[in-house]
């Protein structure tokens, strides 16, 4: 079997996973066989990548078929490869998750429906990804868009979940009209919907400057890069936890995955792509970060930092354009790798952190975060992981988020060093900006971390909150292990990467020794060891102290307050007030606090809330006033059929008087 | 045998001016029925004898000029209407609209590009004026009966443009467009039980309340 044979075995495999669930009257025997044939597809999916990463080499098949838009093939290579890593790998885990999450015994009217999605999605996403030709990558894309649509709305009975799933679908498809002028003008420039060599086309050209905007505008819009991102927050919230997870951690890196594969085709980019680029992800890596700092709502803030880490991504892409526009191939070993780890690491840490949020959710019954508490005493594994992840989406050693970051770090250092001239100014505006992204990031997951897992409980839900089910766990630790794996030996990925930048752009050499001499791989590792040897030996340290000396358990001192109660704790809001006042001039948050004049004031309430500022700002004053002014075009959609059929007929007999 | 099948083809236009001019809804029926027949009859004039073109031609004579009649006499019978009493335009002004868009389909078929073999023949002009014609009942008549006479007669065009392109059609497009057009009547059927279920008529114009 080659690697191409294993990557179409496992998209037939999981497209299909979910049909026997839809006829089986046993929804639970349903589910458990379609999870099956879901995680033994992307089981065969994933060696299908690793075999293609293990041999840099490139497999292409032709397709037969009988549509009118030439030549068909899909292919794998370390590029798509990567991304396929992620999609198996992500899906397997959420489906095994759903098990215990969305059971079918309490769930029979949807999780037929959802299962065939999931599945469907998964397989749309690996074709999307291995597809070779730009109508085939457009018919997957749809698939996607809309069987994501399908999962996004399965509580369709909310009207919150209702109005977020609208609001997908009306982006995605504005996403997607912007993509088909991109093929449309691709076409133009290869001459065929055939996806040209790498590195083949020429950039400096109106038409390749045509391509890279509206890929970026379609693209963004699926990746979520800020101003685009205002179907992201909402999407992400409503969906179900392993939905959420699939949608944050692979969902959006197919926007990234078009990005990368589209500006892959050109050669000699101007200056200014990267430089749009690199600073499209500073606005969205700093944005993303400090609206999560203002959201109480567990998920809504897990999805804005999926924009900050897409911004961070952006980055390395941005770093590795301006690399190939400069000719320093360096810069594009190190941006590139950095922004395809990223991809993989935000995939992995993002996901546990939904799968755990979602964890969290089951058992409290709320997304609120400031109505749990003490939650590590009620769930400690969920917690245990929960952690992993917080620290890994920081970025701080020993996990996997440094080590990505790391390598754009350096790439950025050495961009700055190596150039002169107008990229110098930005990339030495980006160390800093990716460093306040960082600081900002451990903050925001210091406030979610204390006041959700530690403390006591401020409500009832959040005190009788029970640990997940085994299925649950499972998948997290996985997740878990594989952020601790690449975060401790990032060496191992240094050839994959090597290969797929190579793959991205062929004139970069295709060995892991540039990666690793470039950046030192291996003293991660030893710091990472050190760093585990040390940590390990303080908590021995004050294990052994609460061992040897006498403990008396007692309420935290709360300044001199005699009843302490739950509600005395640092909220969600009051824990994030001085960033959210910081960032006031971005964030507009509304804030409803009342007004105390005499020396003893009556009852009151404070409410803080950070919305969708982008959305009711900008987009829905544009959208209103296009309204009002468009009305009298309305006025063509009358409901009366006849008038229907006499403006196709009018056509008609205009195009034939005009032929003649 | 092809100027026989010039004179089949006048025939096909005249009864175009028969369903135009016709306030009656049963005549109009019969009169694309009697349509149907004639375009059945027409393969066997211009291509030669083969058993798959009969079962073609049995195919579209039954099809055409029993079925769907049929079928359309009983959703008439049902509803409850004989006459098409107040269209948009009036049935001498659709005539002469009718008329006038024949003449221009005549036009139009001079200037095209037609192989040499199909050059002096009336089967494009047939067919463009048929087709017109069919947008025409379309959008003048009220009645949801009558638009489906309308969309039957666009099809005859479209068939009689099928019958020059092809040399020998396959059966399964043929099959195929059958079957699309006999679902599309029992569609229409239903909806038509439907509209003047809900709107105690089958008057199309009373569908704007469904806009948004």
């Amino acid at each position: 079997m080659t690697a191409g044979n294993l990557i179409i075995a496992a998209i037939l495999m999981t497209a299909l996973s979910g049909i026997p669930a839809l006829f089986l009257r046993n929804r639970t025997l349903g589910q458990n066989l379609a999870t099956a044939i879901l995680v033994l597809g992307s089981l065969i999916g994933l060696a299908g990548a690793i075999t293609t990463l293990g041999s840099g080499r490139t497999e292409i098949y032709g397709i037969a078929w009988s549509l009118p838009f030439g030549p068909c093939e899909i292919g794998v290579d370390p590029l798509g490869a990567i991304f396929l890593l992620v999609v198996f790998a992500i899906s397997g885990c959420c489906a095994v998750y759903a098990t215990g999450y969305w059971p079918a015994a309490d769930n029979p009217a949807t999780v037929h429906r959802i299962t065939f999605f999931f599945g469907l999605l998964t397989a749309a996403m690996a074709l999307l990804v291995t597809a070779r030709n730009g109508v085939l990558f457009l018919m997957a894309w749809e698939v996607m868009a809309l069987s994501c649509y399908f999962l996004l709305s399965t509580e369709d009975e909310k009207a919150d979940v209702r109005e977020a799933a609208t609001l997908y679908l009306i982006t995605t498809h504005l996403g997607t009209l912007s993509l088909f002028a991109m093929f449309s003008l691709l076409q133009g420039a290869a001459g065929s919907f055939l996806f040209p060599p790498a590195g083949s086309l020429n950039a400096a050209t109106p038409l390749a400057t045509g391509i890279f905007v509206t890929a970026l505008l379609g693209f963004g819009l699926k990746a979520g890069l800020m101003p685009l991102h205002i179907w992201l927050p909402s999407a992400h919230a409503n969906a179900p936890s392993h939905i959420s997870a699939f949608m944050s951690g692979v969902l959006i890196k197919m926007g990234i995955y078009g990005l990368v594969r589209s500006l892959s085709l050109f050669h000699n980019i101007p200056l200014w792509w990267g430089i749009t680029v690199l600073v499209i992800g500073i606005i969205s890596g700093v944005a993303g970060v400090a609206f999560a700092i203002g959201q109480h709502d567990l998920k809504r803030l897990l999805a804005y930092h999926s924009i900050e880490n897409i911004g961070i991504i952006a980055m390395g892409i941005g770093v590795a354009l301006i690399g190939q526009a400069v000719g320093n191939t360096i810069l594009i070993l190190l941006g590139m790798a950095g922004a395809l780890l990223h991809v993989l690491n935000h995939a992995t840490f993002k996901a546990l952190l939904f799968l755990a949020a979602g964890a969290v959710i089951h058992a409290t019954g709320t997304r609120e975060i400031d109505l749990m508490g003490g939650l590590a005493r009620r769930m400690p594994y969920t917690a245990a992981f929960f952690l992993v992840g917080a620290v890994a989406i920081c970025g701080l050693p020993p996990l996997n988020g440094f080590v990505s970051e790391f390598l754009i770090y350096v790439g950025l250092f050495s961009g700055i060093l190596g150039e002169g001239g107008t990229a110098v100014a930005f990339l030495a505006l980006s160390a800093p900006a990716l460093a306040l992204i960082g600081g900002l990031a451990v903050a925001c997951f210091i406030k979610v971390y204390g006041v959700a897992f530690l403390g006591v409980p401020r409500a009832e839900e959040a005190a009788h909150g029970h640990e997940a089910v085994r299925v649950m766990l499972a998948p997290m630790a996985l997740l878990a292990t594989i952020c601790m794996g690449i975060g401790i030996f990032p060496r191992m990925m240094a050839g994959p990467l090597a290969g797929a930048v190579h793959s991205w752009q062929p004139a970069v050499g295709m060995t892991g020794p540039a990666l690793t001499a470039a950046a030192p791989l291996g003293w991660i590792t030893i710091m990472g060891l050190v760093q585990i040897c040390l940590a390990g030996g303080v908590a021995a340290h004050f294990i052994g102290r609460l061992k040897a000396e006498p403990v008396s358990a007692g309420v935290t001192w709360g300044c001199g307050y005699l009843r302490p109660t739950p509600r005395m704790q640092y909220t969600a809001s009051s824990f994030a007030e001085l960033l959210v006042k910081t960032f006031a001039g971005i964030l507009h948050p509304h804030v409803t606090s009342p007004a105390m004049k005499e020396p003893l004031p009556g009852p009151a309430r404070f409410a803080s809330h950070v919305p969708e500022t982008m959305l009711e700002h900008v987009f829905m004053p544009v959208l209103r006033l296009a309204n009002d002014r468009l009305a009298q075009l309305r006025r063509l959609q009358h409901g009366q059929l006849h008038l229907y059929i006499l403006y196709t007929f009018v056509t008609l007999v205009v195009l034939l008087i005009w032929a003649y | 045998m092809s100027s026989f099948a010039d004179q089949l083809l006048v025939l096909v236009m005249l009864i175009n001016f028969a369903v135009l001019g016709s306030s009656r809804i049963a005549l109009a029926i019969r009169a694309v029925a009697a349509q149907g027949v004639v375009l059945g009859l027409l393969p066997w004039l211009i291509h030669p004898f083969s058993w798959h073109l009969l079962a073609i031609m049995v195919g579209i004579i039954l099809a055409k000029g029993l079925l769907i009649p049929w079928l359309l006499t009983g959703a008439v019978r049902k509803a409850e209407i004989r006459r098409e009493t107040e269209p948009f335009v009036g049935y001498v002004t659709t005539l002469i609209i009718g008329a006038l868009l024949t003449a221009f389909a005549f036009v139009f078929a001079e200037k095209l590009p037609l192989a040499p073999a199909h050059q002096g023949l009336l089967f494009v002009p047939a067919s463009v004026a048929t087709v017109l014609t069919g947008f025409l009942v379309l959008t003048t008549r009220r009645k949801a009966i009558t638009q489906v006479i309308g969309y039957l007669v666009l099809e005859n065009g479209i068939f009689i443009f099928g019958l020059l392109l092809t040399e020998a059609m396959p059966v399964m497009v043929e099959a195929g467009a059958l079957l699309d057009l006999l679902v599309g009547i029992f569609v229409m059927g239903i909806i038509i039980n439907h509209i003047s279920r809900e709107f105690s008529s089958i008057d199309t114009s009373r569908l704007t309340t469904l806009k948004e």
